[in-house]
């Protein structure tokens, strides 16, 4: 393996600054959406009593999962030792800090006082899972940033690699968080299940690796940089397994509220009777997210084209957020059983009335939003591989290839 | 009772400037009024006391609506004003409500049950184990209430809530009581009526407006206390917790549920 120089992103400058145009545009409408929402309070969205997070949240939870996952290139590197995902690493570190920068951004402008957010950091209660994470977060960041700091400074570099063990250990960490705020909920009968910890890591692997692939072959073409078939179909297979992995903690996780016998009328409810979230689960999650680009990437045509490999990449995205709709709002719409053995007939505060589920639709706001803090991820990331020599300048096979050079053996 | 209207910030800055002189201008140690109710209010509650309801079904009336007219009017929730170009069924799933008649039918026997529904005041509530930054708390005297100047608004205290009884204010507050203050942005649920309780007031008003229209369905007091009414009644007669495996040991009981 030759030694890879990186190197500043080198597109055209009307291009660049057109790019970023566009990104800050798309972020700050999502500002001024924030900003009508806040002015007027929450009545204008979608959100209601009963469903109480709506489509920013699963924006931001779809980001900040993603945040954790697309810094799995860069521990497979420095965890795991393979060669070949070095060069990938600082990328991955930046894609996650920007990703975790545009999902927490999301979270809280939806606060119902985000201009309360010193409170948020000042008073903390221990026992709370969401105060965890507000550490998590923070706590991610900075490592990361230092975990990058010792990528590329030479002199910082026999650390790199405990500090990357720490960095994965601490984002195993924080994705158990994430799936934890549901896991913990006793209260609903959508969560309540230490199941939704791991499933929530793997489809973080999955979703980080998916946007990872997306913006790595995008900046390569852009800038003509080579892009060799070793490192993306190494990446498209990891992709792959991490897919399968998420369906199949989908799967147990439904298995498990089978044999569940109080939690058949949920498993209905996903499955057969929910309307929007039976097609979430069936079409967005399952058929897009799942069955489709395993189906791609696995395809021994379709899985050698870039171009299809990309739209494999955007259907786990898409399924992805289908996902998070699912389990974020489907899990709230479904109504709670106040009264196990009982129908409620009648209620004055829409408490699941012979079992209708709660009504959601979201608003346009708060899409917006949730874009915002998508474009917000992607002009953190552009801005740094353009100021940063974050990127390789060549991934072709000869340079990246393993095979190629002395570390053949381990292979 | 009285009513905050939207505050004039330049008239409250004029009147206490002026307070501020006329106290000066009495001789020292002379102040022109004082609070009386200042003393006892300063005392902070204890655990000898532990507030608790029991609501009888039987004796809960069908169509009957005091409890919850009477919470409205006691907490200023009549007083929310649905925002201009808001539909009616989307402002009624949006407005804080913090008690409701729910009617339940057995799924085995066809036996239908009405009761009111409110914050159960649990002993381990799970909102206070989940907000962030300790706004959902419980007190010594077993009232769970939020305290509106460090609930940032997350909402998780709303998700983790088994009897979903906390409301969201969706909309910007014109008018409210000074019992009772609310803001856009924050979470509130039922206390309890617990500006009476800090006041010397024994009852709320739900129980009132119940023992008023003849059905007596509510008996709300002291659980600790062995001779108060609502302790030799749930020493009398059967009761439950609604999701009594939760093991949240609620301060809200039921009998003949």
């Amino acid at each position: 393996m030759k030694k890879v120089q990186f190197s500043e992103w080198g597109i055209p400058s009307p291009r660049y600054w057109g790019l970023l145009a566009f990104l800050a545009a798309v972020a700050g409408i999502g500002g001024l959406a924030a900003l009508y929402m806040e002015h007027h309070g929450h009545w204008v969205t979608g959100m209601s009593n009963q469903v109480v997070w709506g489509t920013p949240h699963v924006f931001a939870v779809f980001l900040i999962v993603a945040a954790s996952g697309a810094l799995n290139v860069a521990s497979v590197g420095s965890v795991f030792g393979k060669k070949l995902y070095k060069p990938l690493a600082p990328l991955s570190g930046l894609l996650a800090v920007a990703l975790l920068t545009g999902g927490l951004m999301v979270l809280v402008l939806d606060l119902g006082r985000p201009d309360r957010l010193i409170v948020a950091m000042t008073y903390y209660n221990f026992k709370s899972i969401f105060a965890w994470n507000i550490i998590l977060y923070t706590g991610f960041m900075v490592i990361v940033l230092f975990y990058l700091y010792t990528m590329k400074e030479r002199t910082m570099s026999a650390y790199s690699k405990p500090v990357g063990v720490f960095a994965f250990v601490w984002r195993l960490a924080l994705t158990t968080g994430t799936g934890s705020i549901f896991g913990f909920l006793v209260a609903r009968e959508a969560y309540n299940s230490a199941l939704l910890a791991p499933m929530f890591i793997v489809m973080s692997f999955a979703f980080g690796t998916a946007i990872y692939i997306l913006v790595l072959i995008y900046a390569f073409r852009a800038d003509n940089r080579s892009l060799g078939d070793v490192v993306l179909f190494r990446l498209k297979n990891l992709l792959g397994v991490f897919v399968a992995g998420m369906w199949y903690f989908m799967l147990i996780y439904h298995l498990t509220n089978l044999y569940i016998t109080e939690n058949h009328d949920f498993v209905a409810f996903v499955l057969r009777d929910g309307g929007i979230y039976t097609a979430a689960f069936w079409l967005g999650h399952t058929i897009v997210g799942v069955v489709m680009p395993l189906g791609i990437i696995y395809h021994p045509v379709l899985g050698q084209s870039r171009g299809w490999i990309s739209g494999a990449c955007g259907m786990v995205i898409l399924g992805g957020l289908a996902t998070m709709y699912l389990i974020i709002i489907g899990g709230q719409a479904f109504p709670m059983s106040l009264f196990p053995g009982k129908t409620i007939i009648e209620s004055g505060f829409y408490d699941g009335v012979n079992g209708l589920p709660a009504a959601y639709a979201p608003s346009m706001p708060e899409v917006l939003l949730g874009l915002g803090g998508v474009a917000a991820a992607l002009l953190v990331t552009m801005v740094g591989i353009r100021m940063l020599g974050f990127l390789p300048e060549s991934l072709a096979d000869s340079v990246a290839d393993p095979h190629g050079g002395e570390t053949a053996a381990a292979h | 009772m009285k009513i905050t209207e939207p505050t004039d910030q330049g008239r409250r800055e004029f009147i206490g400037k002026a307070a501020g002189a006329a106290a000066v201008a009495v001789a020292p140690g002379v102040f022109l009024h004082s609070v009386a109710e200042s003393a006892p209010r300063a005392d902070p509650v204890t655990s000898k006391v532990r507030w608790g309801m029991l609501i009888d079904t039987s004796k809960c009336a069908d169509g009957c609506t005091a409890c919850v007219q009477a919470c409205d009017l006691e907490n200023g929730l009549d007083l929310q004003q649905k925002p201009e170009g808001e539909t009616e069924s989307a402002w009624d799933q949006q407005r804080s409500k913090w008690i409701r008649k729910v009617k339940v039918r057995d799924n085995l026997t066809g036996r239908v049950t009405g009761m009111p529904v409110m914050c159960q005041h649990c002993e381990y509530p799970p909102c206070v184990d989940v907000c962030p930054t300790g706004a959902s708390f419980r007190r010594a005297d077993g009232v769970v209430m939020v305290d509106r100047h460090i609930c940032i608004g997350c909402r998780y205290c709303m998700m983790a809530c088994p009897y979903k009884a906390r409301s969201f204010i969706h909309e910007v507050v014109e008018v409210k009581l000074t019992s009772a203050p609310r803001g856009k942005g924050c979470v509130e649920s039922c206390n309890f009526c617990v500006h009476r309780l800090d006041n010397g007031g024994t009852t709320t008003a739900c129980q009132d407006a119940c023992a008023k229209d003849g059905h007596a369905a509510i008996l709300f007091g002291d659980i600790r206390d062995p001779n108060s009414p609502v302790s030799k009644a749930l020493a009398q007669y059967s009761s439950t917790q609604i999701r009594p495996e939760l093991k949240l040991n609620t301060g809200v009981r039921y009998h003949d549920l």
